[in-house]
Protein backbone atom coordinates (compact mmCIF):
# COMPACT_ATOMS: atom_id res chain seq x y z
CA UNK A 1 0.00 0.00 0.00
CA UNK A 2 1.50 3.31 -1.06
CA UNK A 3 1.43 6.26 1.30
CA UNK A 4 -0.76 9.20 0.30
CA UNK A 5 1.16 12.42 -0.34
CA UNK A 6 -2.00 14.50 -0.60
CA UNK A 7 -1.56 17.76 1.29
CA UNK A 8 -3.17 21.18 1.44
CA UNK A 9 -1.44 23.92 -0.56
CA UNK A 10 -0.72 25.80 2.67
CA UNK A 11 1.00 22.77 4.22
CA UNK A 12 2.90 21.86 1.05
CA UNK A 13 4.36 25.38 0.70
CA UNK A 14 5.05 25.64 4.45
CA UNK A 15 6.91 22.33 4.51
CA UNK A 16 8.73 22.44 1.17
CA UNK A 17 9.51 26.06 0.18
CA UNK A 18 12.07 27.97 2.24
CA UNK A 19 13.44 31.51 2.19
CA UNK A 20 16.35 31.78 -0.26
CA UNK A 21 15.30 28.74 -2.30
CA UNK A 22 15.52 28.42 -6.06
CA UNK A 23 11.93 27.71 -7.10
CA UNK A 24 10.72 26.63 -10.56
CA UNK A 25 6.98 26.92 -11.18
CA UNK A 26 7.13 25.54 -14.70
CA UNK A 27 4.55 25.06 -17.47
CA UNK A 28 4.87 26.66 -20.91
CA UNK A 29 1.77 28.88 -21.13
CA UNK A 30 -0.13 25.70 -20.13
CA UNK A 31 -0.46 24.34 -16.56
CA UNK A 32 1.12 27.23 -14.66
CA UNK A 33 0.50 26.84 -10.92
CA UNK A 34 -0.75 30.31 -10.03
CA UNK A 35 -2.23 28.69 -6.91
CA UNK A 36 1.22 27.75 -5.61
CA UNK A 37 2.68 31.16 -6.49
CA UNK A 38 -0.09 32.92 -4.61
CA UNK A 39 0.38 30.71 -1.54
CA UNK A 40 4.13 31.51 -1.57
CA UNK A 41 3.18 35.21 -1.55
CA UNK A 42 0.67 34.71 1.30
CA UNK A 43 3.26 32.91 3.41
CA UNK A 44 5.71 35.78 2.88
CA UNK A 45 8.71 33.87 1.52
CA UNK A 46 11.72 36.09 0.81
CA UNK A 47 14.87 36.15 -1.34
CA UNK A 48 13.70 33.45 -3.72
CA UNK A 49 15.42 32.82 -7.03
CA UNK A 50 12.58 32.19 -9.47
CA UNK A 51 13.32 30.02 -12.53
CA UNK A 52 10.98 29.64 -15.52
CA UNK A 53 11.42 29.81 -19.29
CA UNK A 54 8.69 32.45 -19.44
CA UNK A 55 8.20 34.27 -16.12
CA UNK A 56 4.62 35.05 -17.21
CA UNK A 57 2.12 36.86 -15.00
CA UNK A 58 2.81 34.60 -12.02
CA UNK A 59 6.40 35.81 -11.58
CA UNK A 60 5.35 39.41 -12.32
CA UNK A 61 2.95 39.05 -9.37
CA UNK A 62 5.53 37.32 -7.16
CA UNK A 63 8.16 39.97 -7.92
CA UNK A 64 5.62 42.71 -7.18
CA UNK A 65 4.84 40.98 -3.87
CA UNK A 66 8.51 41.10 -2.88
CA UNK A 67 9.27 37.37 -2.64
CA UNK A 68 12.08 37.30 -5.22
CA UNK A 69 15.61 38.63 -5.47
CA UNK A 70 16.55 37.00 -8.79
CA UNK A 71 15.05 35.62 -12.02
CA UNK A 72 16.44 32.86 -14.24
CA UNK A 73 14.56 32.90 -17.56
CA UNK A 74 14.56 32.96 -21.37
CA UNK A 75 11.53 35.08 -22.43
CA UNK A 76 10.22 37.89 -20.28
CA UNK A 77 6.78 38.86 -21.50
CA UNK A 78 3.02 38.72 -21.18
CA UNK A 79 2.37 36.21 -24.01
CA UNK A 80 0.34 37.74 -26.82
CA UNK A 81 -0.12 40.99 -24.85
CA UNK A 82 3.12 42.84 -24.09
CA UNK A 83 5.64 43.27 -21.30
CA UNK A 84 5.80 42.24 -17.65
CA UNK A 85 5.54 45.65 -16.08
CA UNK A 86 6.20 44.90 -12.40
CA UNK A 87 9.42 43.11 -13.35
CA UNK A 88 10.38 45.92 -15.75
CA UNK A 89 10.07 48.40 -12.86
CA UNK A 90 12.73 46.40 -11.02
CA UNK A 91 15.03 46.26 -14.07
CA UNK A 92 14.80 49.45 -16.14
CA UNK A 93 17.19 52.22 -15.16
CA UNK A 94 14.78 55.11 -14.61
CA UNK A 95 12.27 53.08 -12.57
CA UNK A 96 14.96 51.43 -10.44
CA UNK A 97 16.57 54.81 -9.69
CA UNK A 98 13.20 56.32 -8.78
CA UNK A 99 12.28 53.44 -6.45
CA UNK A 100 15.52 53.43 -4.45
CA UNK A 101 15.18 49.62 -4.31
CA UNK A 102 17.94 47.31 -5.56
CA UNK A 103 17.47 46.06 -9.13
CA UNK A 104 16.22 42.52 -9.61
CA UNK A 105 19.08 40.20 -10.54
CA UNK A 106 18.64 38.56 -13.97
CA UNK A 107 20.25 35.41 -15.35
CA UNK A 108 19.20 35.03 -18.95
CA UNK A 109 19.29 32.20 -21.51
CA UNK A 110 17.34 31.15 -24.62
CA UNK A 111 14.51 28.59 -24.47
CA UNK A 112 16.79 25.79 -25.65
CA UNK A 113 19.37 26.85 -23.07
CA UNK A 114 16.83 26.78 -20.22
CA UNK A 115 15.47 23.39 -21.30
CA UNK A 116 19.06 22.12 -21.50
CA UNK A 117 19.80 23.40 -18.00
CA UNK A 118 16.96 21.31 -16.58
CA UNK A 119 18.06 18.30 -18.67
CA UNK A 120 21.61 18.53 -17.30
CA UNK A 121 20.23 18.98 -13.79
CA UNK A 122 17.96 15.96 -14.12
CA UNK A 123 20.64 13.79 -15.75
CA UNK A 124 23.40 14.64 -13.25
CA UNK A 125 25.65 16.12 -15.95
CA UNK A 126 28.13 19.01 -15.53
CA UNK A 127 26.78 20.91 -18.53
CA UNK A 128 24.50 20.74 -21.56
CA UNK A 129 25.91 21.43 -25.06
CA UNK A 130 23.94 23.27 -27.74
CA UNK A 131 24.39 25.08 -31.05
CA UNK A 132 22.90 28.36 -29.89
CA UNK A 133 24.52 31.68 -28.86
CA UNK A 134 27.11 31.86 -31.68
CA UNK A 135 27.68 35.48 -32.74
CA UNK A 136 25.17 36.80 -30.21
CA UNK A 137 25.66 39.09 -27.19
CA UNK A 138 24.07 36.55 -24.82
CA UNK A 139 27.38 35.02 -23.59
CA UNK A 140 28.57 38.56 -22.76
CA UNK A 141 25.35 39.28 -20.85
CA UNK A 142 25.55 35.94 -19.02
CA UNK A 143 29.10 34.63 -18.45
CA UNK A 144 27.70 31.22 -17.43
CA UNK A 145 27.10 30.58 -21.15
CA UNK A 146 30.49 29.29 -22.24
CA UNK A 147 32.17 27.81 -25.30
CA UNK A 148 33.23 24.19 -25.17
CA UNK A 149 35.33 22.29 -27.71
CA UNK A 150 34.17 18.90 -28.91
CA UNK A 151 36.44 16.18 -27.42
CA UNK A 152 36.29 14.57 -30.87
CA UNK A 153 37.90 17.55 -32.58
CA UNK A 154 34.91 18.54 -34.70
CA UNK A 155 34.26 22.05 -33.59
CA UNK A 156 33.00 24.20 -30.79
CA UNK A 157 29.54 24.50 -29.26
CA UNK A 158 28.16 26.41 -26.30
CA UNK A 159 27.50 24.97 -22.85
CA UNK A 160 25.01 25.91 -20.17
CA UNK A 161 25.28 24.75 -16.54
CA UNK A 162 22.82 22.35 -14.87
CA UNK A 163 19.86 23.88 -13.08
CA UNK A 164 18.76 22.01 -9.98
CA UNK A 165 15.88 23.87 -8.34
CA UNK A 166 15.34 23.38 -4.63
CA UNK A 167 11.66 23.06 -5.45
CA UNK A 168 9.78 22.49 -8.71
CA UNK A 169 6.01 22.99 -8.83
CA UNK A 170 4.09 21.30 -11.64
CA UNK A 171 0.38 21.63 -12.35
CA UNK A 172 -1.25 18.63 -14.09
CA UNK A 173 -4.62 17.22 -15.07
CA UNK A 174 -4.38 14.32 -12.65
CA UNK A 175 -2.21 12.27 -10.33
CA UNK A 176 -2.59 9.37 -7.96
CA UNK A 177 -2.36 10.03 -4.23
CA UNK A 178 1.18 8.66 -4.44
CA UNK A 179 2.10 11.39 -6.94
CA UNK A 180 2.18 9.48 -10.23
CA UNK A 181 1.33 12.34 -12.56
CA UNK A 182 -0.34 12.37 -15.99
CA UNK A 183 -0.43 15.27 -18.41
CA UNK A 184 -1.84 15.83 -21.88
CA UNK A 185 -1.52 18.87 -24.09
CA UNK A 186 1.65 20.96 -24.09
CA UNK A 187 4.33 19.29 -22.00
CA UNK A 188 6.73 22.24 -21.84
CA UNK A 189 9.63 21.06 -19.71
CA UNK A 190 7.59 19.98 -16.69
CA UNK A 191 9.19 16.55 -16.67
CA UNK A 192 12.75 17.86 -16.94
CA UNK A 193 12.19 20.52 -14.26
CA UNK A 194 10.68 17.96 -11.88
CA UNK A 195 13.47 15.41 -12.29
CA UNK A 196 16.07 18.20 -11.84
CA UNK A 197 14.60 19.36 -8.52
CA UNK A 198 15.40 18.42 -4.95
CA UNK A 199 11.71 18.65 -3.92
CA UNK A 200 8.62 18.36 -6.13
CA UNK A 201 5.08 19.62 -5.56
CA UNK A 202 2.43 18.37 -7.97
CA UNK A 203 -0.82 20.35 -8.12
CA UNK A 204 -3.72 18.63 -9.89
CA UNK A 205 -7.25 19.19 -11.05
CA UNK A 206 -8.16 15.78 -9.62
CA UNK A 207 -6.72 12.82 -7.76
CA UNK A 208 -7.39 9.49 -9.46
CA UNK A 209 -6.93 5.89 -8.44
CA UNK A 210 -3.80 3.93 -9.14
CA UNK A 211 -5.84 1.87 -11.67
CA UNK A 212 -6.55 4.95 -13.79
CA UNK A 213 -2.81 5.72 -13.96
CA UNK A 214 -1.87 2.13 -14.76
CA UNK A 215 -4.48 1.89 -17.52
CA UNK A 216 -2.47 4.45 -19.54
CA UNK A 217 1.20 4.40 -18.48
CA UNK A 218 2.38 6.27 -21.62
CA UNK A 219 0.69 9.38 -20.27
CA UNK A 220 2.63 9.43 -16.99
CA UNK A 221 5.35 12.09 -17.10
CA UNK A 222 6.37 12.14 -13.42
CA UNK A 223 6.46 9.10 -11.11
CA UNK A 224 5.44 9.43 -7.46
CA UNK A 225 8.98 8.33 -6.66
CA UNK A 226 10.21 11.93 -7.00
CA UNK A 227 7.08 13.70 -5.69
CA UNK A 228 6.91 15.14 -2.17
CA UNK A 229 3.36 16.50 -2.11
CA UNK A 230 0.18 16.20 -4.17
CA UNK A 231 -2.15 19.19 -3.86
CA UNK A 232 -5.67 18.98 -5.24
CA UNK A 233 -6.59 22.43 -6.48
CA UNK A 234 -9.22 22.63 -9.24
CA UNK A 235 -8.74 25.80 -11.34
CA UNK A 236 -5.30 26.08 -9.74
CA UNK A 237 -3.73 27.14 -13.05
CA UNK A 238 -6.12 30.05 -13.71
CA UNK A 239 -5.59 32.45 -15.54
CA UNK A 240 -3.40 30.02 -17.51
CA UNK A 241 -5.14 26.90 -18.74
CA UNK A 242 -5.49 23.14 -18.49
CA UNK A 243 -5.97 21.28 -21.77
CA UNK A 244 -9.45 19.78 -21.92
CA UNK A 245 -10.59 21.42 -18.65
CA UNK A 246 -10.45 25.19 -19.10
CA UNK A 247 -9.05 27.76 -21.53
CA UNK A 248 -6.61 30.58 -20.86
CA UNK A 249 -8.47 33.53 -19.35
CA UNK A 250 -7.20 35.92 -22.01
CA UNK A 251 -9.21 38.79 -20.59
CA UNK A 252 -7.16 38.52 -17.41
CA UNK A 253 -3.89 38.57 -19.38
CA UNK A 254 -5.15 41.75 -21.10
CA UNK A 255 -6.38 43.28 -17.81
CA UNK A 256 -3.05 42.62 -16.11
CA UNK A 257 -1.30 45.02 -18.49
CA UNK A 258 -2.88 48.26 -17.16
CA UNK A 259 -2.97 46.93 -13.58
CA UNK A 260 0.72 46.07 -13.61
CA UNK A 261 1.72 49.41 -15.15
CA UNK A 262 0.66 51.10 -11.92
CA UNK A 263 2.39 50.09 -8.68
CA UNK A 264 -0.57 51.07 -6.48
CA UNK A 265 -3.03 49.15 -8.69
CA UNK A 266 -0.71 46.14 -8.62
CA UNK A 267 -0.55 46.16 -4.81
CA UNK A 268 -4.33 46.63 -4.60
CA UNK A 269 -4.81 43.61 -6.87
CA UNK A 270 -2.50 41.52 -4.66
CA UNK A 271 -4.48 42.61 -1.59
CA UNK A 272 -7.80 41.64 -3.18
CA UNK A 273 -6.92 38.44 -5.00
CA UNK A 274 -3.99 36.98 -3.06
CA UNK A 275 -3.84 38.26 0.54
CA UNK A 276 -7.60 38.79 0.58
CA UNK A 277 -8.46 35.13 0.00
CA UNK A 278 -7.58 32.16 2.18
CA UNK A 279 -6.68 29.95 -0.76
CA UNK A 280 -7.58 28.86 -4.27
CA UNK A 281 -11.11 27.69 -3.38
CA UNK A 282 -11.98 31.20 -2.23
CA UNK A 283 -10.29 32.72 -5.29
CA UNK A 284 -12.39 30.48 -7.55
CA UNK A 285 -15.54 31.48 -5.68
CA UNK A 286 -14.59 35.14 -6.11
CA UNK A 287 -14.14 34.64 -9.86
CA UNK A 288 -17.75 33.48 -10.00
CA UNK A 289 -19.56 30.84 -12.03
CA UNK A 290 -20.11 33.02 -15.11
CA UNK A 291 -16.41 33.72 -15.58
CA UNK A 292 -15.60 30.04 -15.13
CA UNK A 293 -18.31 28.91 -17.55
CA UNK A 294 -16.83 31.14 -20.29
CA UNK A 295 -13.52 29.34 -19.95
CA UNK A 296 -14.80 25.84 -20.58
CA UNK A 297 -13.82 24.32 -23.95
CA UNK A 298 -16.39 24.94 -26.69
CA UNK A 299 -16.67 21.20 -27.31
CA UNK A 300 -15.19 17.82 -26.68
CA UNK A 301 -12.21 16.21 -28.48
CA UNK A 302 -11.56 12.84 -26.84
CA UNK A 303 -8.44 10.85 -27.64
CA UNK A 304 -8.82 7.51 -29.29
CA UNK A 305 -8.01 4.64 -27.01
CA UNK A 306 -5.32 2.02 -27.53
CA UNK A 307 -5.12 -1.55 -26.35
CA UNK A 308 -1.98 -2.26 -24.32
CA UNK A 309 -2.84 -6.00 -24.19
CA UNK A 310 -2.65 -8.41 -21.28
CA UNK A 311 0.55 -10.48 -20.93
CA UNK A 312 -0.18 -12.44 -17.77
CA UNK B 1 -14.43 29.96 -54.61
CA UNK B 2 -11.73 32.38 -53.63
CA UNK B 3 -12.43 35.99 -54.30
CA UNK B 4 -9.35 37.58 -55.89
CA UNK B 5 -10.77 41.06 -56.41
CA UNK B 6 -9.23 43.89 -54.40
CA UNK B 7 -11.31 45.27 -51.55
CA UNK B 8 -11.94 49.00 -51.40
CA UNK B 9 -9.90 49.51 -48.26
CA UNK B 10 -7.24 47.68 -46.29
CA UNK B 11 -4.89 48.75 -43.52
CA UNK B 12 -1.10 48.85 -43.66
CA UNK B 13 -0.99 46.06 -41.11
CA UNK B 14 -3.27 43.89 -43.24
CA UNK B 15 -1.05 44.49 -46.29
CA UNK B 16 2.01 43.52 -44.25
CA UNK B 17 0.42 40.30 -43.00
CA UNK B 18 -0.79 39.36 -46.49
CA UNK B 19 2.63 40.05 -48.06
CA UNK B 20 4.35 37.96 -45.40
CA UNK B 21 1.91 35.08 -45.83
CA UNK B 22 2.48 35.03 -49.61
CA UNK B 23 6.25 34.75 -49.10
CA UNK B 24 5.59 31.35 -47.48
CA UNK B 25 4.31 29.78 -50.72
CA UNK B 26 6.08 26.50 -51.37
CA UNK B 27 7.54 26.16 -47.87
CA UNK B 28 7.21 22.79 -46.17
CA UNK B 29 7.95 23.24 -42.45
CA UNK B 30 7.58 26.58 -40.67
CA UNK B 31 8.50 27.46 -37.09
CA UNK B 32 5.92 29.99 -35.92
CA UNK B 33 6.90 32.94 -33.72
CA UNK B 34 4.77 34.98 -31.34
CA UNK B 35 2.79 38.04 -32.51
CA UNK B 36 2.64 39.07 -36.18
CA UNK B 37 4.35 35.88 -37.45
CA UNK B 38 1.55 33.90 -35.81
CA UNK B 39 -1.18 35.55 -37.93
CA UNK B 40 0.90 35.63 -41.13
CA UNK B 41 1.65 31.92 -40.91
CA UNK B 42 -1.95 31.02 -40.10
CA UNK B 43 -3.07 33.07 -43.12
CA UNK B 44 -0.54 31.28 -45.36
CA UNK B 45 -1.86 27.93 -44.15
CA UNK B 46 -5.35 28.97 -45.31
CA UNK B 47 -4.15 30.38 -48.67
CA UNK B 48 -0.78 29.81 -50.39
CA UNK B 49 0.61 26.99 -48.27
CA UNK B 50 -2.19 24.61 -47.18
CA UNK B 51 0.22 21.67 -46.82
CA UNK B 52 2.75 23.57 -44.71
CA UNK B 53 3.52 22.00 -41.34
CA UNK B 54 3.24 24.52 -38.49
CA UNK B 55 5.73 23.99 -35.70
CA UNK B 56 5.25 25.80 -32.39
CA UNK B 57 8.12 26.09 -29.93
CA UNK B 58 5.75 25.10 -27.13
CA UNK B 59 6.15 21.56 -28.51
CA UNK B 60 3.74 21.01 -31.39
CA UNK B 61 4.46 19.64 -34.87
CA UNK B 62 1.75 19.76 -37.54
CA UNK B 63 -0.64 22.11 -35.73
CA UNK B 64 -4.10 22.72 -37.16
CA UNK B 65 -5.34 25.65 -35.08
CA UNK B 66 -9.12 25.98 -35.18
CA UNK B 67 -8.85 29.67 -34.23
CA UNK B 68 -5.98 32.17 -34.25
CA UNK B 69 -3.82 31.10 -31.29
CA UNK B 70 -3.84 33.82 -28.60
CA UNK B 71 -0.26 33.02 -27.77
CA UNK B 72 2.20 30.44 -29.04
CA UNK B 73 1.01 28.09 -26.30
CA UNK B 74 -2.72 28.13 -27.00
CA UNK B 75 -4.69 24.88 -26.48
CA UNK B 76 -6.01 25.16 -30.06
CA UNK B 77 -2.55 24.28 -31.42
CA UNK B 78 -2.72 20.93 -29.62
CA UNK B 79 -6.17 19.62 -30.54
CA UNK B 80 -5.91 17.89 -33.92
CA UNK B 81 -2.11 18.27 -34.24
CA UNK B 82 0.14 15.57 -35.69
CA UNK B 83 2.40 15.45 -32.63
CA UNK B 84 2.91 17.00 -29.23
CA UNK B 85 6.56 16.84 -28.18
CA UNK B 86 8.46 17.95 -25.13
CA UNK B 87 10.27 21.25 -25.63
CA UNK B 88 13.50 19.29 -25.37
CA UNK B 89 12.55 17.20 -28.43
CA UNK B 90 11.28 20.25 -30.28
CA UNK B 91 14.49 22.25 -29.86
CA UNK B 92 16.86 19.30 -30.35
CA UNK B 93 15.35 16.87 -32.88
CA UNK B 94 13.21 19.26 -34.90
CA UNK B 95 15.06 22.62 -34.81
CA UNK B 96 18.72 21.84 -34.09
CA UNK B 97 18.34 18.62 -36.09
CA UNK B 98 17.62 20.67 -39.21
CA UNK B 99 13.97 19.92 -39.99
CA UNK B 100 12.77 23.54 -40.04
CA UNK B 101 12.68 25.23 -43.47
CA UNK B 102 11.58 28.68 -42.32
CA UNK B 103 11.80 30.35 -38.95
CA UNK B 104 9.56 33.39 -38.71
CA UNK B 105 10.70 36.13 -36.34
CA UNK B 106 9.66 39.57 -35.18
CA UNK B 107 12.12 42.15 -33.85
CA UNK B 108 12.39 45.32 -31.81
CA UNK B 109 15.51 46.41 -33.70
CA UNK B 110 17.07 45.17 -36.93
CA UNK B 111 20.17 46.34 -38.81
CA UNK B 112 20.96 46.36 -42.54
CA UNK B 113 22.37 42.82 -42.33
CA UNK B 114 19.29 41.39 -40.64
CA UNK B 115 20.84 41.03 -37.18
CA UNK B 116 18.08 41.25 -34.58
CA UNK B 117 17.66 42.70 -31.10
CA UNK B 118 14.79 41.60 -28.86
CA UNK B 119 16.63 41.96 -25.53
CA UNK B 120 17.18 45.57 -24.38
CA UNK B 121 17.20 49.17 -25.54
CA UNK B 122 20.19 50.91 -24.00
CA UNK B 123 22.83 49.29 -21.82
CA UNK B 124 22.27 45.63 -20.89
CA UNK B 125 22.89 46.08 -17.16
CA UNK B 126 20.87 49.27 -16.81
CA UNK B 127 18.49 49.25 -19.77
CA UNK B 128 16.25 52.10 -20.83
CA UNK B 129 13.70 49.51 -21.98
CA UNK B 130 13.73 45.86 -21.06
CA UNK B 131 12.39 43.69 -23.92
CA UNK B 132 11.43 39.99 -23.69
CA UNK B 133 14.82 38.52 -24.66
CA UNK B 134 15.60 35.58 -26.94
CA UNK B 135 12.98 32.99 -26.19
CA UNK B 136 13.70 30.59 -29.03
CA UNK B 137 14.78 33.31 -31.47
CA UNK B 138 18.56 32.94 -31.25
CA UNK B 139 18.39 29.20 -31.97
CA UNK B 140 15.86 29.72 -34.77
CA UNK B 141 18.22 32.26 -36.38
CA UNK B 142 21.06 29.74 -36.25
CA UNK B 143 19.28 26.47 -37.06
CA UNK B 144 16.29 27.20 -39.32
CA UNK B 145 17.26 26.82 -43.02
CA UNK B 146 16.11 30.40 -43.65
CA UNK B 147 14.65 33.19 -41.57
CA UNK B 148 11.74 35.50 -42.42
CA UNK B 149 11.24 38.69 -40.46
CA UNK B 150 7.99 40.66 -40.11
CA UNK B 151 7.98 44.06 -38.37
CA UNK B 152 6.77 47.62 -38.74
CA UNK B 153 9.25 50.16 -40.06
CA UNK B 154 10.45 53.09 -37.96
CA UNK B 155 13.68 54.91 -37.18
CA UNK B 156 13.56 53.32 -33.76
CA UNK B 157 13.44 49.78 -35.14
CA UNK B 158 15.46 49.94 -38.39
CA UNK B 159 18.73 51.15 -36.95
CA UNK B 160 22.31 51.57 -38.09
CA UNK B 161 23.54 49.72 -35.02
CA UNK B 162 21.43 47.47 -32.78
CA UNK B 163 21.86 47.80 -28.99
CA UNK B 164 22.13 44.04 -28.39
CA UNK B 165 22.51 41.14 -30.82
CA UNK B 166 19.97 38.54 -29.69
CA UNK B 167 19.71 36.67 -33.00
CA UNK B 168 22.42 36.65 -35.65
CA UNK B 169 21.56 37.56 -39.24
CA UNK B 170 24.14 38.17 -41.96
CA UNK B 171 26.55 39.36 -39.24
CA UNK B 172 28.82 41.99 -40.85
CA UNK B 173 28.06 40.96 -44.44
CA UNK B 174 27.37 37.91 -46.57
CA UNK B 175 30.93 36.69 -47.09
CA UNK B 176 31.73 36.95 -43.41
CA UNK B 177 28.40 35.35 -42.54
CA UNK B 178 28.79 32.42 -44.93
CA UNK B 179 32.29 31.69 -43.64
CA UNK B 180 31.27 31.85 -39.97
CA UNK B 181 28.11 29.81 -40.52
CA UNK B 182 30.11 27.13 -42.29
CA UNK B 183 32.99 27.09 -39.78
CA UNK B 184 30.61 26.78 -36.86
CA UNK B 185 28.44 24.14 -38.48
CA UNK B 186 25.20 26.14 -38.58
CA UNK B 187 22.45 24.65 -40.72
CA UNK B 188 20.79 27.99 -41.36
CA UNK B 189 21.60 30.32 -44.25
CA UNK B 190 20.27 33.30 -42.34
CA UNK B 191 17.63 35.90 -43.11
CA UNK B 192 16.07 35.90 -46.56
CA UNK B 193 12.99 38.15 -46.36
CA UNK B 194 11.94 41.17 -44.30
CA UNK B 195 8.31 42.21 -44.69
CA UNK B 196 7.26 45.58 -43.25
CA UNK B 197 4.17 47.76 -43.34
CA UNK B 198 5.77 49.62 -46.29
CA UNK B 199 7.40 46.97 -48.44
CA UNK B 200 9.26 43.71 -48.99
CA UNK B 201 13.02 43.41 -48.62
CA UNK B 202 15.35 40.61 -49.65
CA UNK B 203 19.10 40.44 -49.15
CA UNK B 204 21.70 41.37 -51.77
CA UNK B 205 24.73 39.21 -52.55
CA UNK B 206 26.78 41.17 -50.03
CA UNK B 207 24.23 40.42 -47.29
CA UNK B 208 22.60 43.87 -47.11
CA UNK B 209 18.85 44.41 -47.06
CA UNK B 210 17.40 45.59 -50.38
CA UNK B 211 13.92 47.02 -50.95
CA UNK B 212 12.36 45.01 -53.79
CA UNK B 213 8.71 45.95 -53.55
CA UNK B 214 6.69 48.85 -52.15
CA UNK B 215 3.17 48.19 -50.90
CA UNK B 216 0.35 50.10 -52.64
CA UNK B 217 0.15 53.58 -51.15
CA UNK B 218 3.66 53.51 -49.65
CA UNK B 219 6.31 55.80 -51.10
CA UNK B 220 10.05 55.55 -51.41
CA UNK B 221 10.39 58.75 -49.36
CA UNK B 222 8.37 57.17 -46.58
CA UNK B 223 10.56 54.06 -46.68
CA UNK B 224 13.73 56.20 -46.54
CA UNK B 225 12.37 58.32 -43.70
CA UNK B 226 11.72 55.25 -41.52
CA UNK B 227 15.05 53.51 -41.93
CA UNK B 228 18.20 54.40 -40.05
CA UNK B 229 20.70 53.82 -42.87
CA UNK B 230 21.10 54.71 -46.53
CA UNK B 231 18.34 52.57 -48.05
CA UNK B 232 19.29 50.29 -50.92
CA UNK B 233 16.62 49.65 -53.56
CA UNK B 234 16.30 47.11 -56.38
CA UNK B 235 17.03 48.43 -59.91
CA UNK B 236 13.37 47.85 -60.75
CA UNK B 237 11.16 48.52 -57.79
CA UNK B 238 7.95 46.49 -57.84
CA UNK B 239 4.56 47.32 -56.36
CA UNK B 240 3.20 44.62 -54.05
CA UNK B 241 -0.11 43.26 -55.38
CA UNK B 242 -2.83 44.50 -52.98
CA UNK B 243 -4.67 42.07 -50.69
CA UNK B 244 -7.50 40.14 -52.29
CA UNK B 245 -11.01 40.20 -50.88
CA UNK B 246 -10.49 36.61 -49.79
CA UNK B 247 -7.30 37.37 -47.86
CA UNK B 248 -8.97 40.32 -46.13
CA UNK B 249 -12.02 38.23 -45.27
CA UNK B 250 -9.84 35.53 -43.70
CA UNK B 251 -8.00 38.09 -41.58
CA UNK B 252 -11.06 40.04 -40.46
CA UNK B 253 -13.55 37.22 -40.00
CA UNK B 254 -11.50 34.15 -39.09
CA UNK B 255 -8.06 35.07 -37.87
CA UNK B 256 -8.30 38.39 -36.08
CA UNK B 257 -11.93 39.43 -35.63
CA UNK B 258 -10.92 41.51 -32.59
CA UNK B 259 -8.34 43.44 -34.62
CA UNK B 260 -5.55 42.68 -32.16
CA UNK B 261 -2.88 42.55 -34.87
CA UNK B 262 -4.42 44.60 -37.63
CA UNK B 263 -5.46 47.91 -36.08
Amino acid sequence: MTVSKVASMADAIKDLVRDGDTVAIEGFTHLISFAAGHEIIRQGRRDLTLARLTPDLIYDQMVAAGVARKLIFSWLGNPGVGGLNAIRRRVERAAVAASGEPALELEEYSHHGMVGRYVAGAANLPFYPLRSYFETDLPKANPLIREVASPYGDGVVYAVPPLRPDVTVVHAQRASAAGDTQVWGLLGCQKEAAFAADRVIVVVEEVVSDEVIRADPNRTIIPGLIVDAVVVEPWGAHPSYVQGAYDRDNQFYLDWDPISRDEAATQAWLRDWVHGVAGRAEYVEKLGPERLAMLRPSGSAPSGSVDYGQYA
Amino acid sequence: MTDTTTPAAFTKSEMMIVAAARELAGQRVCFVGVGLPNIAVNLAKRTVAPDMELVYEAGVFGARPGRLPLSIGDPTIVTGATAVTSMFELFTFYLQGGLIDVGFLGAAQIDRFGNINTTVIGDYDEPTTRLPGSGGACEIAINARQVFVIMRQSRRSFVDSIDFRTSPGNLGGAENSARIRQEQGWLGRGPSVVVTDLGIYHFDDDGEMRLDSLHPGATLDEARATIGWDLRTAPTLETTPPPTADEIRLIREELDPGGAYTK
